[in-house]
């Protein structure tokens, strides 16, 4: 495909002086692989929820919630260029960086949390049946 | 309907929001006011208003912003320090019939403005100064990457500041301690503007901070001259880099739990409310998790300080560089698994507790191998006993202690018997003074010749070293005595007189860091009248290492006239033992940032909505809002941004600096 070197969008130029070193930048192809597969990936939960096809909800909310995770991971890959090239390996180390830091948070979280309910209001209702 | 009207206009300000029933506040007003009007009327006289604004409030030079916000810090430590000693003298005073002379109303507002002003307004500061004036020098760069965004950082700090000092003479400030813990803190309990200050200034500063961590992090990354890979770094800006990681990585959580904190107390949701199935334990897990790390990005500099100093007055390559620099990497992520420790007590359970008490102690392993890497780079070393010098041996004396106590804490055993006694308060002061404070004098002394071209006066420099290291270990070490005899926190009156001789020893010990104070003011005065005297013509005073010493002193606008190209972890010392010729000609064009006023007038209009907001003012809320996206939008049209500076000039500054090396030989 011809259009394939054809990098970058409009407004690259207004950066003016000062080159994108290591700056990586998508294809025609890259995009529209990334474009479908989003839609693939919002269209299948989407279809499941209303039209019905496993009856168990636990299930249908696994499976929403893996594409879901999926879903991340292909709009990193696509449209935000996360390879360990990029930027000399910057990107790929601050977004392994920022996973560990919002794991440690959020579960740190719950299970600090559910601790403290569970020791200091005992009369509280739990949510979710924790 | 005129009582509306003024209502709609004024918000909940009223003629007694002003406290002028209290004679101390209105005697430090009226102190404060002939002060502030004696400086405009200076300003005025000496025709400085002009060159203040043209040179400094505008100016993006990363130099002159770093020295701004060293000046910031100065300032609001007197402040700072004015509250610790009303405290001090107040649990000296407060024992039986006799009831001090603070309020319980007052004594609250003090204890809690202490701790956020040292933090946010003091500390925070003096650490961003030092990384904004030296990093750029260190990594061979012409300024930070993004100027302009720089100068809208200080100012957003220092509106944050002036929020603070507004509410000493405005209504009141908030008298929840210095994290505003709920449901203390929320609209049932404290209805007044006091956490709302509290709220508004810290959202404005913490913008500041955000930004100014983005901005050195880029700058780090992207700005290092060629040749510099990650571990040819200079470790301070490693321990800048590693700060800036954890500023950018924690302060959102602050501003996401006060922007919840403001939205119980505005428009009445329940996120930390007693009732409505709001959480307040959710206000202490999440303020924590920012909280922790805040106290790394504070001693993380000061660790860069120590290896700086320790390496260039022992006149050898630094210890351990590839340990120092993980050890800096595991306290990074460490730094985000032990914010529990803050509350052990108030009930996660034995599991919880154990893992998080463990955590903390493993948080002692990295620290004590940059204490080791410090001592053995001193080992076998000619160490020069300059101030900076003086400085790091006293910080490692006292600091190890500091860590010590911090491991004791950690035991959940033994917190649940120390929680939130003096002893809490005497270990955190001893890790913060003998950490921070002292790395930010060594910093100050160390770097002084480099921003001003002159060294510090040595004699008034060793009488505030001493009188702060005496006096810290007078002040704090009766304070431990008292935790571990079960005084608690933030008590403004005693009944139990046997008490009393403690709390007047640590009285002395603050009279005595009084005095050191007071002797690093005179030094910065005696300096300056005799800076010809304590001229430095090299640019390189201490026989320094890393590559701001390369420059002049003070360096011109631009740095460096020529990017240096890297060989060496110690790139100066390296240089220096190549004997490499410094260019004298072929200067070309140097593209530099423009200066501009968009920083200052967008940061005074934060402090307006600020304040609109605190008082309930909506109109000029709304109106400060509407103008603040007017100039910040207007800004991006503003396309004069930058200008050359001709090849003529810069030869003409170089080949001053060659006339003044050949003259000193």
């Amino acid at each position: 495909m011809s259009a394939d070197t054809h990098a970058a969008g409009p407004g690259h130029d207004a950066h003016g002086h000062g080159d994108h070193g290591g700056a990586p930048h998508g294809t025609r192809r890259s995009y529209l692989t990334g474009f479908g597969l989003s839609v693939l990936l919002t269209a299948i939960p989407f279809a499941l929820v209303m039209g019905n096809f496993i009856a168990n909800t636990q299930v249908v909310i696994g499976i929403c919630m893996a594409l879901a995770l999926v879903q991340i991971v292909v709009h990193m890959i696509y449209f935000l260029h996360m390879n360990s090239k990029s930027e000399s390996g910057w990107t790929l180390m601050a977004l392994i960086f920022t996973i560990i830091i919002v794991v440690i948070a959020l579960a740190g979280t719950l299970w600090v949390m559910f601790h403290m309910n569970l020791n200091m209001m005992p009369g509280m209702e739990m949510p979710g049946g924790m | 309907m005129s009582d509306t009207l003024i209502k709609t206009i004024f918000g909940r300000l009223t003629l007694e929001s002003f406290p002028i029933h209290e004679p101390i506040v209105l005697a430090t007003f009226v102190v404060v006011a002939l002060g502030g009007v004696a400086l405009l009327l200076a300003l005025t006289y000496f025709k400085l208003w002009g060159y203040l604004w043209k040179e400094w409030f505008t100016s993006v030079d990363h130099k002159k912003i770093g020295i701004m916000y060293m000046v910031l810090g100065l300032v609001m430590l007197l402040r700072g320090f004015a509250d610790a000693i009303m405290m001090r003298l107040q649990q000296a005073m407060a024992f039986g019939a006799n009831e001090g002379y603070l309020n319980a109303h007052h004594f609250d507002q003090i204890f809690t403005a202490h701790g956020v002003i040292m933090i946010f307004f003091v500390a925070m500061p003096f650490v961003t100064g030092l990384m904004n004036y030296v990093v750029p020098l260190q990594i061979g760069a012409r300024d930070v990457s993004f100027p302009f965004l720089n100068n809208f950082s200080f100012w957003m700090t220092a509106a944050g500041a002036v929020i603070v000092m507004a509410s000493l003479f405005v209504g009141e400030f908030a008298r929840t301690g210095w994290l505003a813990m709920a449901p203390l803190s929320g609209l049932d309990y404290s209805p007044d503007v006091g956490v709302d200050y509290y709220i508004w200034a810290l959202q404005v500063a913490g913008v500041g901070t955000l930004l100014s961590g983005v901005n050195l992090l880029a700058t780090i990354v992207k700005m290092r001259a060629p040749g510099m890979t990650m571990m040819k770094m200079p470790v301070f800006t490693w321990s800048a880099l590693v700060t800036n990681v954890l500023i950018v990585a924690a302060f959102p959580v602050l501003t996401a739990v006060l922007a919840m904190l403001s939205l119980d107390r505005y428009v009445g949701t329940n996120f930390f409310t007693n009732t409505g199935g709001g959480n307040p334990m959710m206000y202490v897990n999440m303020i924590w998790i920012w909280g922790h790390p805040e106290v790394y990005i504070l001693i993380l500099p000061a660790f860069g300080i120590f290896s700086e100093v320790v390496s260039t007055f022992s006149g050898k390559r630094l210890f351990g560089y590839t340990s120092m620099i993980y050890a800096l990497i595991v306290i990074c992520i460490l730094a985000y698994l032990v914010w529990l420790h803050h509350f052990f007590t108030m009930g996660s359970g034995a599991s919880v507790n154990s893992f998080f008490g463990i955590t903390t102690m493993i948080i002692s392993i990295p620290t004590g191998a940059k204490i080791f890497n410090w001592l053995f780079t001193m080992y076998k070393g000619r160490i020069r006993f300059e101030l900076p010098m003086m400085w790091s041996i006293a910080f490692m004396l006292t600091f190890v202690i500091g860590g010590m106590t911090g491991v004791l804490l950690a035991v959940p055993p033994a917190d649940f018997v120390l929680h939130n006694s003096l002893f809490l308060i005497a270990h955190f002061h001893n890790v913060i003074i003998g950490g921070v404070l002292f790395g930010l004098f060594a910093g100050i002394n160390y770097w002084w010749p480099k921003a001003f071209g002159f060294k510090l006066d040595k004699k008034w420099g060793l009488v505030s070293f001493w009188c702060w290291v005496v006096g810290f270990w007078v002040a704090f070490t009766p304070l431990y005595i008292l935790g571990l005899m079960g005084v608690t926190r933030r008590l403004r009156h005693f009944d139990d007189p046997s008490l009393q001789i403690w709390f007047i020893i640590a009285g002395i010990g603050a009279a005595i860091i009084a005095v050191g104070i007071a002797a690093f003011l005179i030094q910065i005065f005696v300096s300056v009248r005799n800076r010809e005297q304590l001229r430095d013509f090299t640019g390189d005073p201490w026989d320094g290492r890393s590559l701001e010493w390369a420059t002049s002193s003070p360096p011109p606008e631009y740095n460096f006239a020529f990017t240096p190209v890297i060989h060496d972890l110690d790139a100066w010392y390296d240089m220096k033992s190549r004997e490499a010729a410094r260019p004298t000609t072929g200067f070309r064009d140097i593209h530099m940032p423009k200066s501009t006023g968009a920083g200052v007038i967008l940061a005074g209009l934060s402090a307006v909505i600020a304040m609109a907001m605190i008082w309930y003012i909506w109109w000029l809320a709304i109106l400060g809002f509407v103008g603040l996206l007017v100039v910040a939008i207007g800004h991006t049209f503003n396309y004069d941004r930058d200008f050359h500076i001709p090849a003529e000039e810069v030869t003409r500054v170089e080949n001053l600096r060659t006339q003044a090396l050949a003259a000193r030989g």
